[in-house]
């Protein structure tokens, strides 16, 4: 990076900050600092809802993921609008109704104060986690691809991001989003134009697509019922259906950015506009992705993307085999590519029958390719069993730092902080949230009358858990299968606060006793299963969400009618 | 139960203001379509260029 690339990244990302903290240094009221303010509108909202999602490992790794295994990952995204439309019609305007601050608070209205501290204390514990690793995650591609000290990247992020979410809690988290999405969009199209400009002379658009199509990098729609394949119509359906109403229904990092605005209007059209929109954009970073996959077939690519670390390996006593594998690469990928040039001829020739022996030829010639890449990943293996040999997350950020001219890396790599600051506010935000309307104000209801002293209190909860998550953060690079960790702590959680949600919802004749041990016991399940059973961390959302809906219909039956609790400590 | 669950109708009545919405479910149907438009071309899109 050059002193162009520090001004539009210093510039873009401490201008965005610093409007968002000037904008809200005035807020006083506990609501406004907390939801927003009323005169919020759908585009505010939905954008907000948008960024909260798209962290900055989305705008690093779905290129990657592109690149490697093609846009089919798209289906992953089946399920958003559906979920957005039960989520828009039902959950929402009971979440307004109750005029609610987090949708913990609305399960104390609609069960009791313990079913509540338990769906805010579960939301705290792996929220309060994931927080580390929206910062870890991105820090480190960061700091091995530009060399920066990763520990104060973590720090710069989190200490950003805490200025503004501090001064403006909810409100900053808002608008700043507004304006870094922008920057997002920019950048993005930037990247695009920039990659369609960077194939060969010969090689137009349409040959870009026919080229990734051949080689198998377009398939956004698989209808297999196989359940060995990963990304399907069916799973997409199914499993995104489930982990969007899970994600938009009921973390409250989602839930605060909806409930803010002016109407129940408003906070539905702004998730309308996510469920319009989240998949063409998802297919277009994907797409972004496989173009890229063109682009590297005729130029010549690093044999593994994450250069530092091969080079860490291949300067060591394996040196030699690295350097075979290197030179079997260029020529592997030199045959490619004339294999690719002499397929797109007869496309277009008169000849149709040399068409199918030409893109026999070609897969051939990718195929071989790409067996030497595996190689290569073999053998970093072999020298170093640790190695981290997942490349593709490297590939979007080669592309910016090799071809993007001065500038525009400076604007791409702040669209990488700024999905990262999007992403870690929205978190810090419900977590303050949470900590300070379902524990502290519920724990201290004398405290509620004093405006001015919860807003401060919430400004400190906001600070402790920024440094809660740059600390955690910090202490990952130690312990680097913490992030996995953390997934699969989520996904052990996420299912059963669902199923509390669904039975609120769903099954009016449940009460709160019934729900709370219900919960207590789907998830004493789910730990067991875990503990002893080898099956996919994933299953647990489904399991844990449909035992605790049978034990609460079970448990409710055997209770007998619900009496109610006490109005004056739920409310 | 603390709370019971309200009624939704009068408070979920309020119309979505957009030109040629009048109810909620003429926009979820929209998008329910615009949803399924989108599966279909992204399927015709794979086909094309396989």
């Amino acid at each position: 990076m050059n002193v162009a690339d520090w001004l539009v990244f210093l510039g873009t990302l401490g201008g965005i900050a610093a409007y968002g903290s000037w904008r809200t240094r005035q807020i006083r009221s506990l609501n406004t600092y907390l939801k927003g303010r009323r005169s919020t509108g759908w585009g505010t909202i939905g954008l907000s809802v948008m960024a909260t999602q798209a962290s900055a490992i989305t705008f690093l790794s779905i290129p990657g993921q592109g690149f490697e295994s093609g846009i089919g990952f798209v289906q992953n995204y089946f399920g958003l609008p559906l979920a957005l439309i039960i989520v828009s019609g039902v959950f929402l305007p009971m979440y307004r109704q109750f005029g609610v601050f987090t949708a913990y608070e609305f399960l104390g209205r609609r069960f009791d104060w313990k079913t509540r501290l338990l769906g805010a204390g579960l939301f705290l514990l792996q929220r309060g986690f994931s927080a580390g690793v929206t910062i870890y995650a991105p820090a480190i591609i960061l700091s091995t691809m530009l060399g920066w000290r990763l520990d104060l990247i973590i720090v710069f992020i989190g200490f950003l991001v805490i200025v503004y979410t501090v001064t403006g809690g909810s409100e900053a988290v808002s608008l700043t989003q507004k304006w870094q999405f922008a920057v997002i969009f920019v950048g993005m199209v930037a990247a695009f134009i920039v990659l369609l400009l960077e194939l060969p002379a010969d090689v137009g658009f349409d040959d870009a697509l026919h080229v990734a199509g051949a080689l198998g990098k377009l398939q956004a729609v698989d209808t297999s019922i196989d359940p060995s394949r990963r990304y399907t119509l069916w799973t997409g359906l199914l499993g995104g259906l489930f982990l969007a109403l899970s994600y938009f229904g009921t973390d409250q990092s989602q839930v605060q950015r909806y409930l803010g605005g002016d109407s129940l209007r408003e906070s539905r059209l702004g998730l309308m506009f996510n469920a319009l929109l989240k998949i063409p954009m998802q297919f277009l970073i994907l797409l972004l992705g496989a173009l890229l996959f063109v682009f590297y077939q005729f130029e010549h690519p690093p044999l593994f993307f994450n250069q530092p670390e091969w080079q860490r390996h291949a300067q060591g006593p394996a040196g030699d085999a690295f350097s075979t594998l290197e030179k079997r690469y260029v020529v592997a990928v030199g045959d490619s590519e004339k294999a690719i040039r002499v397929w797109l001829q007869t496309r277009t020739s008169q000849n149709p029958a040399i068409e199918p022996i030409a893109r026999t030829t070609m897969l051939e010639a990718n195929r071989e390719a790409a067996a030497v890449r595996f190689e290569a990943k073999a053998a970093l293996l072999a020298v170093d069993p640790r190695a981290k040999t997942k490349d593709s997350d490297y590939v979007f950020i080669t592309f910016i730092l090799a071809k993007l001219p001065h500038g525009l890396i400076g604007l791409l790599i702040a669209v990488i902080f700024a999905a990262a600051l999007n992403s870690l506010a929205a978190e810090l935000s419900a977590l303050s949230t949470t900590t300070m309307i379902d524990f502290w104000r519920y724990l201290r209801p004398l405290a509620a009358a004093d405006e001015l002293r919860n807003v401060q209190m919430a400004r400190w909860f906001t600070a402790l858990w920024g440094f809660a998550g740059i600390t955690f953060a910090l202490l990952a690079g130690f312990a680097e299968n913490l992030i996995e960790a953390v997934n699969i702590v989520g996904s052990i959680f996420y299912g059963v606060v669902l199923g509390i949600f669904l039975v609120a919802f769903f099954l009016r004749r449940v009460g709160g006793s019934a729900v709370f041990f219900a919960a207590v016991a789907a998830q004493s399940l789910v730990i067991t299963m875990f503990l002893s059973l080898n099956i996919g961390y994933l299953w647990y959302n489904l399991i844990g969400c449909a035992a605790c809906i049978a034990f609460s219909m079970l448990l409710q039956t055997v209770l007998g009618p619900c009496a109610p609790a006490d109005p004056g400590r739920a409310a | 139960m603390t709370d019971p669950l309200p009624s939704d109708q009068p408070f979920d009545a309020e119309p979505p203001g957009l030109p040629g919405f009048h109810a909620w479910r003429g926009v979820y149907l929209f998008v329910f379509g615009w949803f399924v438009l989108v599966v279909i071309l992204l399927a015709v899109f794979g086909r094309i260029f396989s």
